[in-house]
């Protein structure tokens, strides 16, 4: 009697783990197409399908940069020139960067415009990012020290937040 | 009952504990396989001058994984926390031959813009060895 209800007890809780890990995908998916198509408007949330090994591989030496911050050529770009990573050799075996290149550009940003190397050198980046909304000096503060460190003033960009009203610009 | 019992201690086991794939004494083994019965035995001292000065370029293994190698480090560039290297602070460091493969061909170039020699490899893990956490 007892170990039936015990069996009963365990299926339920596997089948609450399945449905909460099912919905939970399905929202993130919803959000991360927020905002996807107004003018000029800007994804301020890059929710993208978790990839384990993106976040593993890519948040070893940074964070692991939001698909959704580059287009898909660029991160094609990147995926193809890992052994000479911005000066350093960040090569992965051949399925592994695959997998990943995938994952990026399965979820990349829609947007045209050249392909490039760096977030920072994008249109969106420099125009959210002018002297007017940032100035020059707050750059060179300790803190910051580069646009790279985007977790500098964006606390939840690890997890593709960069709300506005996030933001905490260290002095 | 008994062997519900049983069974779900089991599955909880294998689920908390790590496992890892090779010790780093094994790891170890495999280097000098691949260093072959000519090279000459590891020395722990040469893999603390190995890990500490610069080779050619300006970077030595230090400079991520500070002079100590049970202290947490911090990437050069981007400012990101390093876990400790030496196995005695940090259980899962040389246990897994694929992960080792790949940061030894990364950090190699980086720090020496070449491959690492079995010898230096040897060294270097043989001194990582006699750090105490």
């Amino acid at each position: 009697m007892f170990n039936v209800k015990r069996k009963i007890f365990l299926m339920l809780a596997v089948s609450l783990a399945i449905g909460i890990t099912v919905t939970a995908a399905q929202a993130d998916d919803d959000h991360g197409r927020e905002g996807h198509g107004g003018e000029g408007h800007v994804k301020t949330t890059l929710k993208a399908p978790a990839n384990s090994l993106w976040q593993k591989e890519c948040a070893a030496c940074h964070i692991a940069y939001a698909p959704g911050l580059l287009n898909a050529e660029s991160w094609r770009k990147v995926m193809a020139g890992l052994d000479k990573h911005f000066n350093s050799d960040a090569s992965l075996p051949a399925r592994e960067a695959a997998e990943i290149s995938a994952f990026l550009q399965n979820n990349a940003s829609g947007k045209t415009g050249a392909a490039t190397l760096r977030i920072s050198e994008t249109a969106w980046f420099k125009r959210q990012h002018d002297g007017h909304e940032i100035s020059p000096e707050v750059w060179k503060r300790a803190a910051v020290k580069s646009p790279a460190n985007c977790a500098a003033c964006h606390p939840q960009a690890e997890r593709g937040n960069f709300n506005e009203h996030e933001i905490r610009i260290p002095r | 009952m008994n062997r519900t019992i049983v069974m779900v201690t089991i599955i909880s086991g294998l689920l908390v504990r790590p496992v890892f794939a090779q010790t780093p004494v094994e790891i170890l083994a495999s280097i000098q396989k691949e260093a072959g019965s000519g090279a000459k035995g590891f020395s722990a001292a040469r893999g603390e001058t190995f890990f500490k000065t610069k080779q050619g370029g300006d970077m030595s293994c230090s400079s991520c994984h500070t002079d100590n190698p049970a202290a947490t480090g911090k990437h050069a560039k981007t400012g990101k926390a390093i876990n400790p290297l030496a196995p005695s602070a940090n259980a899962e460091r040389f246990t897994d031959p694929a992960k080792v493969d790949k940061w030894f061909k990364r950090n190699c170039n980086d720090v020496l813009a070449r491959v690492c020699t079995p010898q230096e490899k040897g060294d270097f893990l043989t001194y990582l060895l006699t750090i105490r956490g």
